[in-house]
């Protein structure tokens, strides 16, 4: 820029700081901020922290790169302010106008102070948006990467609490699948079906999908390894829960399910189950 | 030279991997085990490889080689205790050993064994069994 070095903005911030605070809050105020997430009494320190530090960054006269050290201080406090505002529930809109709001307090000024030179006047405006601008973009891609973090460790909780084995009777399991099986997801219920089949000597397993709102090919397939492992080690796998949608889907896509014992039901799979492992279930009379 | 122990119970043989399968001693414990079903005519192996921790696609095939040797000598294999892991493994690498009947010990295996031993000869193995 070509202003750089001689820019009125670092002195005007300097000498009239209070002003432009008070200003910037009623600004804030006045465009209506959430009131029920945020009091006013952070905002306002928030405010002051923000137009410290911008002042103490800017008498670098540095206008076009907040990577460099100086605007660091500014940026690490932005980052925090943008982070507990996705927290509270703020829009990135909302978040971003924290920064774009100090627009208008900054050119008022600097309106007072130049305004019989237009040339300058301009100048120094452009220069302010573009820094501006920079700052407000910087406290939105925060904003995105906490959500962004949010999801990730959501992902992560669904995956331990999504893969239960239950011991249904002596020497069988059950595996109730509930949401889309990924790679990742069946690698661990795999582990976790075949550790338990040698904790409990288990030989009959019975992987139950009904809480499996999709099947394509990979899905089958990973299906089919988990039987398949199973097998290995002396297990027989019962799938059960087969919706007809799935059953129609599973034939139009070829998959080839022939040397795996299906059952509609869990309730059919476990009778099942049962009488391969010598049970019998009968009704007793005093019961009716 | 190395050699994996095979130990006759009844009609069955036992076979108890416990060190590290090698190709040689792969290819020599599949040359023993065909000589010993021919000359005590066994009806049934069990392999037992409850201690093997790795077994790359190499042993997975002699494995499955063993057991259809066997089936034409007429005897059953049944590869008994399977580690998770191995069963893992071997998933990954394609190879499902289709022709291999499965079990969790040897005691389970030992049964699977009687059963269908019994189930397609009848009566007639107890009675050899007893004289």
């Amino acid at each position: 820029m070509s202003l750089n070095g001689q820019s009125k903005i670092p002195q005007i911030l300097k000498n009239r700081e209070a002003e432009v605070l008070a200003d910037w809050l009623g600004e804030q105020m006045a465009a209506g901020i959430r009131k029920d997430l945020l009091k006013e009494m952070e905002l306002r320190e928030e405010c002051r922290e923000f137009l410290e530090l911008f002042t103490d960054a800017i008498q670098q006269g540095n206008f076009t790169n907040i990577q460099s050290p100086e605007w660091r201080g500014l940026k690490d406090m932005l980052a925090s302010v943008s982070r507990s505002r996705t927290q509270k529930g703020f829009t990135p809109t909302e978040t971003a106008n924290f920064v774009f709001s100090f627009k208008q307090p900054l050119f008022k000024r600097l309106r007072q102070e130049l305004g019989q030179n237009g040339e300058t006047l301009l100048e120094e405006i452009l220069s302010a948006t573009n820094l501006i601008d920079k700052l407000a973009l910087w406290t939105t891609e925060i904003y995105q990467k906490t959500r962004e973090e949010v999801i990730l460790r959501q992902q992560e909780e669904l995956m331990e609490l999504s893969t239960p084995v239950v011991k249904l009777w002596e020497g069988i399991l059950a595996l109730p699948i509930i949401g889309t099986l990924d790679s990742a997801r069946t690698q661990i219920m795999m582990e976790s079906l075949l550790q338990m089949i040698v904790q409990t000597g288990s030989q009959v397993a019975i992987i139950d999908i009904t809480g499996v709102p999709t099947v394509d090919t990979l899905t089958a397939q990973h299906l089919l390894k988990t039987v398949t492992a199973a097998r290995l080690m002396g297990a027989d796998c019962i799938i059960s829960g087969i919706r007809p949608q799935i059953a129609q889907t599973i034939v139009y896509l070829g998959v080839d399910l022939a040397d795996i014992t299906t059952k509609a039901s869990l309730a059919d799979a476990f009778v099942l189950a049962l009488k391969r492992s010598g049970f019998a279930i009968s009704r007793s009379k005093s019961a009716i | 030279m190395e050699r994996i122990a095979i130990l006759q119970i009844g009609h069955f043989l036992l076979v108890t991997i416990q060190v590290d399968m090698h190709d040689r001693l792969a290819m020599t414990l599949q040359d023993d085990l065909t000589n010993r079903i021919s000359q005590t005519s066994a009806r049934g192996v069990l392999i037992d490889i409850s201690a093997l921790e790795i077994v790359d696609s190499f042993i997975g095939r002699i494995l499955g080689n063993i057991a259809k040797m066997s089936r034409i000598l007429d005897a059953e294999t049944v590869v008994v205790g399977m580690q998770p892991a191995v069963a893992i493994t071997l998933v990954e690498l394609g190879l499902s050993l289709k022709g291999i009947r499965t079990s969790l010990n040897v005691e389970k295996g030992m049964a699977l064994l009687r059963s269908s031993l019994g189930d397609s000869e009848g009566g007639s193995m107890d009675g050899d069994a007893e004289k």
